[in-house]
């Protein structure tokens, strides 16, 4: 798929490398020496109860968090108070985040095109080409003139990651992308995720779906407290879980 | 068996059927509106008296003992009002000692701000694209024609006066008042200490300080302050003034906006690499103004308002024009109310008209329901 063309065949070196990364909210020691390396095209999913900096983490990887201590290095740009180093690397790694945060003044087209168009100086004929082919992805290419208001929670996230996939990104994140859903919509969500793991994209994913991270996650992180406590593939992490926490954490939720 | 029979099915569905009559239609209206409680019919009979009572004598005064012809005020002999002097003066309630000979200047930029306004204000009129930069253009193209130069006999501004004077400082100062407003709310919520600090005191300073205090500053100390080859034109200095007086009001109107914006708005714009004016243009700014528009309508109207007080540099607007009728001695003692009632007219039709206009832009911008 398009996405998988960006990465040449073997090379799958880290994309994103995280080394003893460390964050405070004033006193709140919410990340601590977090190590985190992602090969490309890996679909990570990290869980945790709520307040263990599970969004905060990959806050941190486009720098909507600032850190304090440690590096982050995305595709090869380190994260510094450089400017221009983070438009390039917001410019290459997408977020859907919990409540769509679509642009409610914009048609879903004009949402999907906004980026591609000032960002990326696309001419606007050739965005809305491409927004309509993901729009069509995540299969609603019919409600691309309706404005983000008209639709339903299920139909505003995937506008959403179809306007993040619009910039055509190495890397997407997911924030807890089903948290603000009704239920009947959940499953329309995680499927448009499906298919985007399966076309290879590099992902990580903060949710609660167990069943969403048995089925593509290649890693699942456990964080509790501002740590990374365990981590493992999805058949060690739900069968044989090592730590207390996670397993306590385990049986709260499945 | 329990004791409801919960268990139900319909074989057919009820078709639709039409309101009640006393619901809708006249009757209903009047019900709902006018009579819905004993307090609301209350203040239904008692707004109902008190217009009894006003009404017909200002109209008796008004229209019906008026005198609508006449030279001077000698012939305006009933109790009625006197409009006989409408005709010979009404040039000067518009155009003040303009020179009339010049008049048409005055007129084609009327008639050229038509179009100007109409590009800014409403989409989807013809050849818009040329249209914007029209609507640009027309502030220079004003200033010449009413001014001079190029060819143009030139007019001093101490020359201007009446409801063109208040149409002139309130464009200059709507236009100006609302891009300046903005960058002051955006200055104000700066990360950057310099900027944010200089927008909170000049905002403080200038809303702490009554507009009338700061024009005698502009117009008798600023001239001491300066050295003397700067001169600044007197009415240039006054729509300073009250460009900048709105501003500071406007800029507390945006920030109302600007802080009714859900975080996740600009989260969003940074995510997908859109740099801080990007997103204030494209995603932030389109939505913060949409929410303010009542405020900003609100501070245009008190800035449009606010013109009539050129009077104090001694410049005749429509105000000034008024109380000049009622002190000159064709028309002394005969003429008084009936000035104000036509100055307030004037504005009554340029607010009405703005508050009009932001009712349907509301709703025009307004998306949740398309």
């Amino acid at each position: 798929m398009a996405e998988a063309e960006a990465a040449p065949e073997g090379d799958l070196g880290p994309i994103i490398e995280i080394t003893g990364l460390n964050k405070w909210f004033g006193q709140f020691h919410v990340l601590r020496d977090i190590d985190l390396t992602v090969a490309r095209r890996e679909r990570i999913v990290i869980c945790g109860p709520s307040g263990s900096g599970k969004s905060t983490l990959i806050r941190c990887i486009n720098r909507l968090e600032e850190h304090q201590e440690g590096t982050v290095v995305v595709d090869g740009v380190e994260l510094t108070h450089n400017l221009k180093n983070i438009d390039a690397i917001r410019r290459e790694v997408g977020m859907v985040f919990q409540q769509f945060n679509l642009f409610p003044h914009l048609t879903v087209l004009e949402n999907c095109t906004l980026a591609p168009i000032w960002v990326r100086k696309m001419p606007k004929a050739e965005a809305q080409e491409v927004a309509m082919e993901y729009l069509e992805r995540v299969k609603i290419p019919e409600q691309a003139m309706k404005y983000p208001g008209q639709l339903s929670g299920g139909q505003q996230q995937r506008v959403a990651i179809a306007r993040s996939l619009c910039m055509k990104p190495n890397i997407m994140l997911f924030d807890e992308p089903t948290s603000a859903l009704d239920p009947e919509m959940i499953k329309e969500v995680l499927e448009v995720m499906v298919d985007l793991a399966e076309s290879g994209m590099t992902m990580l994913v903060v949710t609660h779906e167990m069943g969403f991270a048995a089925q593509v996650a290649d890693r699942i992180i456990f964080m509790d407290e501002g740590q990374i406590v365990e981590q493992n593939t999805p058949d060690e992490f739900f069968n044989n879980p090592q730590s207390d926490r996670t397993k306590l954490f385990l049986s709260q939720i499945l | 068996m329990t004791k409801y029979a919960f268990h139900r099915s319909r074989a057919e569905m009820l078709p639709e059927r039409a309101p009640p009559l006393t619901s809708t239609g006249v009757i209903g209206w009047v019900r709902t509106n006018l009579f819905s409680s004993w307090l609301s019919a209350v203040l239904t009979v008692a707004s109902i008296a008190v217009l009894a009572l006003v009404l017909p004598g200002l109209i008796e005064w008004a229209f019906i003992d008026a005198t609508l012809t006449g030279e001077l005020g000698k012939d305006c002999p009933s109790e009625g009002a006197c409009w006989a002097w409408l005709d010979q003066r009404i040039t000067q309630f518009f155009y003040g000692f303009y020179p009339v000979e010049s008049y048409w200047r005055v007129n084609v930029c009327l008639a050229l701000l038509v179009p100007a306004l109409a590009y800014m204000l409403f989409d989807k009129l013809p050849y818009a694209r040329y249209g914007r930069w029209y609507s640009l253009a027309y502030p220079v193209i004003a200033a010449i024609l009413l001014v001079g130069g190029l060819g143009l006999e030139v007019i001093r501004t101490d020359q201007f006066g009446g409801f063109m004077l208040n149409l002139i400082a309130g464009l200059v100062g709507i236009v100006l008042s609302l891009p300046i407003g903005i960058l002051l709310a955006l200055g104000r919520r700066s990360r950057m200490p310099i900027v944010r600090w200089f927008s909170v005191s000049f905002i403080e300073f200038i809303r702490g300080v009554p507009l009338i205090t700061l024009l005698f500053v502009a117009i008798i100390l600023l001239p001491l302050f300066l050295p003397p080859q700067v001169t600044l034109d007197q009415l240039i200095r006054v729509m300073i003034i009250i460009t900048l007086f709105a501003s500071a009001y406007m800029a507390e109107v945006i920030r109302g906006g600007l802080q009714a914006i859900p975080n996740g708005q600009y989260e969003a714009g940074q995510a997908m690499g859109l740099g801080y004016w990007q997103s204030m243009r494209l995603i932030i700014l389109p939505q913060a103004l949409k929410i303010s528009i009542p405020g900003i309508v609100n501070t245009f109207i008190g800035l449009f308002k606010d013109t009539t007080l050129v009077i104090i540099i001694g410049l005749f607007d429509i105000l000034g024009q008024a109380r000049l009728l009622q002190t000159n001695p064709d028309w002394l003692g005969k003429v008084d109310y009936e000035t104000f009632l036509l100055a307030a007219l004037f504005f009554f039709v340029i607010c009405f008209s703005m508050s009009r206009y932001s009712l349907n832009l509301e709703k025009r911008l307004d998306t949740t329901r398309r």
